[in-house]
Order: C-alpha cells, then structure tokens, then sequence
C-alpha cells in the first residue's frame, strides 16, 4: 500500500496524472484474459525460483544466486536443444528440460562446495558467479550457440518443435512451465511443512546452534538447500528458452532472480504467501512495459518499485511486531505468542 | 613481457583499484562497528548517477562529487533506519538497499545515458613521475588516487591509535559490553554506516566522472560487491584492502598481459576474471577460518537491542 | 526486621549515596520489582540476597541505567534522579561488576580499561598506564595492562573490571554475583579488597544468593523473594537456615537415594581424548580420561572457560573427535559419530546454553520436543507424525510440570527454570544410557532445581551414567558420587565426593591436581606456560 502511495506521488512529480498511471501499470496490463494468462507466464520463473530460495533462506543459506543459477539453465538448457536440433521425440524435450535444472543445480553446487568446504561466505560466492554466468551467456550468444544463418545478431537458432514446450490454452503464451511452477509450489510446501528435511532445514534457519546440539548434518542440509534452489532456478530458464523465447537470446533474464529475492520475502518465504508475491511481481514487470508505451516511462520505474517493496516490506514487519510486543506489555499475564 | 607493459599494467590496475579501495575502506569501517552493509553496490550507482548529473549540469566536478557523497550518505540513512533503528535483519536490509539502488539508479540516470562529460586531468607529480620505469605508473594519477590513499592511511592510524577508533572496535566486538560501559553503540553505528555511504558515493563518483566519465545502467558491475569480499579478504586490515584492491586492479587488467601473448580469448570471457579471481581470493582467506574468526568484528551482523 | 520497610523519606536521607523508594517494574508476564525500597549506607556492604528469578537482576539493571522503572524513585546523594543510561550511572559515580564480564576479548587490559574512561583523562597514556598499577597495587589486584583480555582467566577479568570501576570516582560500586566464576582463594582476595575500599567510604552492593558469603562479608542485607524485599536484616545476626528460610520460603527436600542399581559396568568410558577448540579464544582438550559406571553421577567442576563447552561438545558430537576410540559408550566406539547417531546408542546431552543450543526460541515446545526426540517413532519415513510429537511434547510437560501455553508455546516464552524442565524431561524420556549434562540447575530457581536433581537420580537409580558439568561446586557435592575438576583444558583424577572437600576440589580448579594419579606431565601450575 505505502509502495503504492509513494509510486502515485512519484509519477505526479513526474508530472504524469498519478491515477491514470497506476491504472497503466497495475490494472490495463490485466484487465483481458490474454492479460491474465501473460501474467502467469510472467509470474512463472520468478515462482520457480523463489520457491527454491525459500528452501534456501528458510535453512539460513542466502542464495543471492538464483539469477545465476536461472541463467545457466537457460545456457545449458538451449545447448542441449541446439544439438538436439534434429532429434525428434516426445524425449527431447525432458532432456532438455532435466539439461537446464541439472546446470542450475551444479552452477549452485559451486557456493554449496565453497561454504561447506571452505566456509566461504555464500552470499559473495552466489553474486559472483551471477556475473560471472552473464558473461558466460553472453560469450554463448556471441560465439558458440551463435546463430550461423542469423546475421551476426546476438541469438542462436530457433530450437526444434520437440524441444519447444506446447502451448497449453489457444490465443495464449502458456505453456507447461506454469503448471510446474505450481507443482513446485505444492512440493516445496510439503518439503518443508511436513517432512523432517523440512523440519531440519527450518531449524539450521532459526538456530544454527541447536541444529548442531541436535546432530542435524548441517554441510548435507546446506547442499540439499543450495541443490534444489539451482535445480528450480535452472528449471526456470530452461522453460524460459523452450517456452516464450524459443531461442537464446542475451536477455532470457530480465532480473528474475533477483526480483525473487523480493518475492520470496515478501511471501514471508510460506509457498503459497510467495504464489500471490510472484503474481504481484509479474504485474510491476508487466506494468512496467505498460508504462513505458503509454506513456513514456524508463522501464527502470519496476527497478524503483521493487526496492520500495522490499523496503517497506522490511520496516512494516518490524512496526508490526513492535506494536504486538507493545500491546501484550500491558495486561500481566497474556502468552508472547506473537501471530505473524 | 616488456617493461613498458608492466608499467601499464601497474598504471591500469591502480586506477582500476581506486575505486575497490575506496569503498571497501568504507565497508571496512562500518563492519568494524559490527554493521554489515550489503549495500554498497546500490550506495555506489546512485553515487555515480547523483554524481554524473550533477557534474553535468553544473559543469563542475567538484559539486558532483560533493552530491555524490550526499547521495551515498542519504542512501546509507535509509538502511541504518531500518538495519539500526527498526532492527530488521542487516543481510536483508542491504540486499533491500542494493536493489533498490540499482532500480532507482537506472531510473534517474535513464536521460542521461551516454551524455558525454569532461573527464578529470591527471595530477603528474613533478620529479617522482619522471622516475624511470615506474614513475609514471605510480605518481602520474588523477587526484582520486592519491586521495584514496590517503584516506587508507587516515583509517590505518585511525584503528591503530585514535581513541574513536577504538571505540568503533569495542562496539563491533560487543554492544553489550560497550553499552555496559556508556558508550553510544547506536551513534557510533549511525556514522560508521554513514561513513561507508560517503566512500561509496565518492567510489561511484569516482568511476562516472574520472574512470569512463559517463554514465551507464548498472556500471559498477558488481564492484561494490567485490569490496565486500575485499574487506574479508583483507582480514578487516587497512592495508591489505589497499594491496588487495590493486590485486584485483592488476587481475582485471590480465586481458592486456594475455593479447601480448597473442592469446585473444573471447571478451565476455575476460570479464569474467575479477570475479573469478574475488572467489578464489575468498576460498583462500576463508579456509583457515582460525585466522578469519580472530580478526573478524565479534558482533558483525547481529543486530543490537538495547535492553528494555 | 520489618517485612515490608516504608519508605518514609527524611531530611536523614541525603546521608545516604543511594536511596531506592517504592521502586517497581513490570515485564509481559511477571512483576520483576514490586515496591522495591532500600537504603544503602557511606562505606558499608550491603547484600542483595535472593534467589534466581527474585529481581535481583532487574533492580540492578535499573540502578545502573539499563533499565527505567515503572514507578518509584531513585534518590542519589539526596536528590531525586533518573537514571537515563550507563553512561549517566557511571558519571554519578556508580560502578558495575557484570557477571557476564563486559569486557571486549580481542582488546588489551589497558584498552579496556581506557574505554571507560572520559576522553579527557586518556589523552596522556603514559599517565593513565600509571594510574591503572597505582589503582592496582593499592588494592593488591595485579593486572598487566598490555595482556589481550581473551588471556586472562575469570579471576583476571573480574579485577579488570573492578579497576577500570575504581580509576574514576567510584562512589557504589555494584557486583552481580561476583564470587561464582572465582576460585576459593580468588573469592578470599576479593572479599579483601571490598573490605578494603569500604573501609575508604566507598559503598557497596552486593548481589549474591550465597548465604555464607553474605554472612560473612556484608553489613547489612535486603533478602528478595518474587520481586519484593520481603526482610531486612543483618546477615551476621542470623542463622544460615533462617536466611534461606527467608530467602526461598519452605521447599521441598531432595529425594533420597533408595534402590540404587549400581554395577561395574563402565557406560562411558574418555580415553587420552585431545582435541583443538573451533571457537575463537576456546580452550583446547588435552588428555582426558574418564570413567563413569552404570548408576553413577561424576561431577566435572572448573571456572567457566577451562574447557567445559569444550568438553561437552566433544563428548554430545557437537564437535567429533580425532579417532572413534577416544569416546566409547557401552563399549561403541563413539568419538567420531556424529551426535544423531551418537543418540541412537544411547547418548543423551543437556547442552549449556538453554536457548540457542538446546531448544530453538522461535519454535514451539513440539517442536522443540521434535528437535533431539526425533527417534522415539516422531518421523516415519521422512514424513513427521504430527500425533506423535503432539503426545511426546505433551507428555513432558505432564510429566516435569513444565508451567506453559501448552505444547504450542514457543520455547522463549518459558522461563528459564521451565524450559529446563522441558529439555532435561526430553532427553529423559528417550532413556538415554548415558547422560551429560552442563549446570543442570545454572539460573533457575530452588524448586524447579528439585524438579531437575529428582529427576537426574531418578535416571541414575534405573542405572544410567551421569555425567554433570557444573561451575557450582555446592551442586556438584550435593548430586555426585564422584568429582573431578578441569583446568586449561586438562581433567584431574576423579575422587569420591565424600573423601574429598571443596577446597581439595578448589586446588584442583587452579591447575593443582594432587595425588598419586597425577600421570600428565606438564599438568598443574606449570602448564600455565606450556598452554599459551
């Protein structure tokens, strides 16, 4: 809400009708069906990777990677479709997709190596390698996985039917990577609700000291977390370049990863909290592009809104619980119990 | 490998060094207080694009350095209201802080993308840079330089002798203890994070103005980041985050060591060296986590209740 | 001795530094200070005698600034005040011994002591170097201003402490609990100097819930009991059992030992065990042996930091050994087992820290009940039994009178006592073979330390082996059949308690290990060296 209210006075000072802006970025881009499912298509990679970095930051492992981590499975996962080119079979097309979460995966296996083994700082390790997965990218659009017949754009082929995902609705973009982000919502819920892999993870989370007093393997909690956070990420990509892109292309990720970070936090890292998050996110991308064709904004205004967010996001959590721990002072003998 | 190009190459990663040096004295006094600021990438690009624009109207470089440390100050305020004094957790705060800067950045400095700008001359020390060899390399530098060396200086004797110095160690170590004592944890936090927005600010204005001089989306590349793995490289030393910023100067420019040798890799492939070479530094400094534990600041990252 | 003192403020009062008038404070479910009222005369030592849980602690808390009361007022040197901060404590003239030292490991003794001077007095450093051997030598409290304070042993700190009170104008000097990190003679020196500055008009107060102590050091006492003064007295004018009676009320006795199941069965057995701390400043494990029987309590007595956590981590898995050999239990070889699978054989651990190590605050007591009960049936396959844990967590608190919400209560909101209660009943319910616990009763009150030693000789008459770290010799003699002290990371030879007094142990506890069974060499005051 307050993210809304500083966005509306930005725009005025932009000089732009406050009103008839907010409804450009939040309601126009939804407001018809074909609207509503490229929101889904949208809120897809961002659900997919935020899932996984709630398995990770729920167990105390701040992956800032996924950006990483979704950009090698679109790599790897493109690689795979392009020697695959002339395969056909209803295979083809799980092979790349297991290509893409497998590189994801290995590419977060490197900080899960790095702090397991040499107690390097994750957080640096996962930033890291984010650059350091771009310019791999970016050398693959180049050179490699380059498009021969493509003028010398900066794209490789399209890929083949077999290793295209379907579209599942006529008239619309979704395809099946959606229904996996979903399943990955209902999955990861159960992984950390009900299972003690679960219960483990959110213990190293809340205390690291007494998941060590308990004999929880703390290194195998952290590669589990990092694993499947990278496998979800790579997921992500490889659905992005089989799915809505179709090829490689440099710009596979506008920011998804790190706009997950947001959505996972912002879904107070509960699966379904961050279903809603990504859809709200998918609708400031969405909003953005919106914006920037009615009426001429930089598209960097969904840079600016994500951070507000996660600002806002951060000091209304700790007013809230000031306000329960300020109201239970009072009367004597009233439980701590603080409801989220 | 001729003399001459390792000149050059002393004379590129020195340059290319500043600004790592810069913000990770910043960084480093802040951690001492036990604040970590993931921030610093966010604190950096609006320094530079706060920098650039005012630099651009103004024609003065002064005055945008001056607004760019302003900038770096303001962005810091923002993460010690909600890192110190709400309390929120430091690693998320500064995330919040770096996104939002990269955001807000691009954001700002969309008018100004590739608007050319009177770059700063070099300050030739006379006498020293006509030293064969390497004098150019060392005393024929903007003035950023040299002042970043300085400022080095200034927090090596500020943490060996100052009494305020050892005041911002104390409260890095423990809180508790400091607040036991009288001292002002909170105040001492404030500045120390202030101190790190104002040398990224300066760090960012440093590469917008001197470095290119012009302003791009994103232009620090992750250099604020690499600071922060400078600070735990350095073991929270003054002068190691000098040796180590020209280090990773001296790494970024391997691309020149590497066409002398007729060895053209692709140059995606290239950029791709500092960060390599940031997690190799932190796979060394961290395996003996002995060393790492004694010299890192107790009470780093842990956020501070006042009892009551 | 008038139970509920009025607090009739004279024209008297301005004779007195301190005055503390009808003084309350109220915390989210309990009264920590109810009308509290004192009078702390010029050069006396008065003892604030309660206690854990009685408000000792919050009342300190307010005198020093950390704290603002609810209602009440402070009167100092006759004028009303508020006492804002530490540091407006400290220019008033009030000094504060912490029991948790608030000093800073990595630095020196001087610069520690600098930092709680004023910035005028530090500008000659020569000077102040002076000043700190002159304070000192005159109190006979040796310091070397240059040591790293991690060096320095609990003893060492606490005279740190007290110097950088003394070096400026101390007018109350306050110690919380002074005396349960020293050694015997330590505790002997201390009295001294306190004597010593009293005898110069300086006032002081005393924290403790050691009744010998008060009686023979304090001139005059407040007992508390639930967060108000319920007697006022003067210590040396009474019974050690009518103090207690005063301070705790009537409790109930321990159990006393019927159908013991003792054998020769050794259920753990330490063997040459050496191992390098991970912690910052820890203390390194260097030989230890150890044997303790089926049915058999061993007490581990020491000052805080000679290696206890060290210890115990190695022993529970918190930290694996070199070789398996080192630790067996029931004959396994366990050193190297990681500590779930350290429980599977029967290892149970009552870590030292309540929060943080041995219950997650932020989880509730199922799930607490869930963290190290995860063997008895909890989890199926992976998939946690949501019934099951319900009915382990419920059954603890039935059973251990733990007092909470029930079993969705988060483990912070118990109090320490409780909590306790909680974990040692966890790991009693997994019928452990053997048990090792740190300072069963550390922090909490008389009767939910009954609740605790009850339930440990109950394990021990089933014919478990105990083995209890404690830092208080008093509960060491009272449960154990066997102590043995460490020092520097060395254990002395185990001796039965009723042969052996705590002064024997005390020597023990500063490196003098005696006896025919002193077979390390370089143990005992020489490893002093040998251990830098």
């Amino acid at each position: 809400m307050l993210t809304l209210l500083v966005g509306a006075m930005l725009f005025a000072t932009l000089g732009k009708d406050p009103l008839a802006t907010l409804y450009a970025f939040f309601i126009m881009p939804v407001s018809d069906l074909y609207g509503l499912s490229e929101l889904g298509v949208k809120a897809a990679p961002i659900l997919l990777c935020a899932t996984g970095l709630a398995i990770c930051y729920r167990a105390n492992v701040w992956n800032i990677g996924a950006e990483g981590q979704f950009l090698l499975g679109g790599l790897v996962g493109s690689w795979t479709a392009l020697a695959l080119l002339d395969a056909v079979g209803f295979w083809v097309l799980p092979v790349v997709l297991l290509a893409g979460s497998a590189a994801g995966a290995g590419w977060a296996a490197i900080p899960a190596l790095l702090k397991t083994r040499f107690n390097c700082n994750e957080i640096l390790t996962t930033i890291m390698l984010n650059y350091i997965g771009l310019n791999l990218l970016l050398y693959a659009v180049h050179g490699p996985l380059q498009d021969p017949a493509g003028y010398n754009f900066p794209e490789s082929a399209l890929f083949s039917d077999s290793a295209t995902l379907p579209i599942l609705l006529d008239g619309t973009r979704v395809h099946p990577g959606v229904v996996l982000a979903l399943l990955a919502v209902l999955l990861v819920w159960l992984l950390l609700s009900k299972t003690f892999l679960g219960f483990q993870l959110r213990v190293l989370g809340k205390d690291a000291g007494a998941a060590r007093f308990a004999g929880f393997r703390i290194r195998r909690l952290i590669w589990v977390a990092l694993l499947l956070c990278g496998g979800l990420a790579g997921l992500a990509g490889v659905a992005e370049v089989t799915g809505p892109i179709g090829q490689l292309i440099p710009q596979i990720s506008p920011g998804y990863g790190y706009a997950a970070i947001i959505v996972a936090f912002l879904g107070r890292l509960h699966p379904v909290g961050i279903l809603f998050a990504s859809l709200l996110m998918a609708l400031l991308y969405m909003g953005g592009e919106m914006v920037q064709i009615e009426m001429g904004l930089p598209l960097a205004l969904t840079g600016v809104f994500q951070g507000l967010l996660l600002f806002f996001l951060l000091a209304c959590d700790v007013l809230i619980g000031y306000r329960i721990r300020f109201i239970t002072s009072r009367p004597a003998r009233v439980p701590v119990a603080c409801a989220e | 490998m001729d003399i001459d190009l390792i000149a050059n190459i002393l004379f590129a990663a020195i340059r290319t060094g500043t600004p790592l040096l810069l913000v990770a004295l910043g960084e480093l006094v802040c951690e001492k207080s036990g604040v970590l600021n993931l921030g610093q990438e966010g604190m950096m690009l609006m320094g530079a694009v706060t920098g650039f624009i005012a630099a651009f109207h103004t024609g003065s470089i002064v005055a945008g350095v001056l607004c760019a440390i302003l900038a770096g100050i303001g962005m810091a305020l923002l993460f010690g209201l909600v890192a110190l004094s709400l309390n929120a957790s430091q690693v998320a705060s500064g995330l919040a802080l770096s996104i939002f800067g990269v955001g807000l950045s691009g954001f700002v400095g969309s008018n100004y993308i590739g608007k050319p700008l009177q770059g700063l001359g070099t300050l030739t020390i006379p006498g020293l840079s006509d030293i064969p060899l390497f004098g150019r390399a060392l005393f024929s530098h903007d003035i950023f330089v040299y002042l970043s060396v300085l400022l080095c200086v200034l927090v090596y004797f500020f943490f060996k002798r100052s009494r305020v110095g050892l005041i911002v160690k104390a409260v890095g170590e423990s809180p508790e203890a400091a607040q036991a004592i009288g001292l002002p944890v909170l105040t001492v936090r404030y500045l120390a994070v202030m101190f790190g927005g104002a040398m990224a600010g300066l760090a960012g204005a440093y590469l917008s103005l001197v470095y290119t001089p012009l302003w791009a989306d994103n232009m620090t590349a992750g250099r604020g980041w690499i600071a922060l793995a400078l600070v735990v490289f350095a073991g929270w030393r003054a002068e190691r985050v000098l040796l180590g910023a020209y280090l990773f100067g001296v790494a970024s420019m391997l691309h020149l060591v590497l066409q002398s040798y007729d060895l053209a890799l692709a140059p995606n492939l290239l950029a791709t060296i500092p960060y390599v070479a940031t997690i190799l530094a932190l796979v060394a400094m961290s395996t003996n986590q002995a060393k790492v534990k004694l010299h890192t600041p107790a009470a780093l990252g842990k956020p501070f209740h006042s009892s009551d | 001795m008038n139970p509920h003192e009025r607090s009739t403020l004279t024209a008297n009062d301005n004779v007195y530094p301190l005055v503390l008038a009808n003084i309350s404070k109220q915390y989210p479910g309990c009264l920590a200070n109810n009308n509290i009222s004192l009078r702390i005369k010029p050069g006396t030592i008065h003892a604030l005698l309660g206690e854990n849980g009685a408000g000792k602690s919050t009342l300190l808390k307010i005198i020093y600034g950390l704290v603002q009361p609810d209602a009440g007022r402070i009167i100092w040197e006759g004028k009303a005040i508020d006492i804002v901060s530490p540091a407006h404590a400290r220019r008033l003239g009030i000094g504060m011994v912490f029991q948790q030292f608030a000093l800073f490991e990595s630095l020196t003794v001087q610069e520690n002591i600098v930092l709680g001077l004023s910035k005028k007095s530090t500008r000659n450093m020569h000077a102040v170097a002076r000043r700190i051997s002159d304070v000192a030598n005159q109190y006979g409290m040796a310091v070397e201003p240059q040591r790293p304070v991690h060096t320095l042993s609990a003893g060492e700190r606490q005279r740190v402490e007290i110097v950088r009170c003394l070096m400026q104008d101390t007018k109350l000097l306050i110690l919380d609990e002074p005396t349960s990190a020293l050694t015997p003679p330590e505790v002997d020196a201390l009295f001294t100097t306190l004597r010593q500055l009293a005898a110069q008009g300086t006032s002081i107060l005393f924290i403790s819930h050691k009744l010998q102590e008060v009686q023979g050091l304090c001139d005059s006492a407040s007992i508390l009991r639930d967060g108000a003064v319920v007697a006022s007295c003067i210590p040396a004018q009474h019974s050690t059992a009518s103090l207690a009676e005063m301070m705790v009320g009537a409790a109930a006795p321990l159990l006393q030992n019927c159908t013991r199941t003792t054998s020769e069965d050794v259920y753990l057995r330490v063997t040459n065990l050496s191992l390098a701390s991970d912690k910052l400043f820890g203390v390194n494990l260097q030989d230890i042996n150890l044997s303790v029987r089926a049915g058999e309590i061993v007490g581990i007595a020491g000052v805080a930091g000679n290696g206890q956590s060290e210890l115990l981590s190695a022993l529970g898995g918190a930290q694996l050994c070199q070789r398996d050999e080192e630790i067996r239990l029931a004959g396994v070889a366990i050193g190297a087992m990681p500590a779930d699978e350290r429980r599977q054989h029967g290892l149970a651990v009552v870590p030292e820290q309540r929060l943080g190590q041995a219950a997650v605050g932020a989880m509730s007591l199922r799930d607490n009940g869930l963290l190290t009960g995860f063997r008895q049936g909890l989890v199926k396959r992976g998939i946690l039994q949501t019934q099951a844990i319900d009915n382990f967590a419920t059954t603890i608190i039935h059973d251990y009178s733990v007092k909470c919400d029930g079993s969705e209560a988060l483990a912070n909101s118990l109090s320490g006592g409780n909590l306790q209660k909680f974990v040692i009943g966890r790991e009693l319910l997994q019928n452990p073979i053997c048990l090792v616990a740190a300072h069963p009763a550390w922090g909490i009150d008389v009767a939910a330390a009954i609740v605790v030693h009850n339930a440990l000789f109950s394990l021990r008459d089933s014919g478990s082996a105990i083995v209890i770290i404690s830092e208080d010799l008093d509960e060491l003699f009272s449960i154990c059949d066997r102590v043995g002290a460490l020092y520097r990371g060395r254990l002395s030879a185990l001796k039965p308690t009723v042969d052996t007094s705590s002064e024997a142990v005390g020597q023990w506890m500063v490196g003098v290990f005696d006896g025919p069974q002193q077979r390390w060499p370089g143990s005992g005051v020489n490893s002093k060296q040998q251990c830098e």
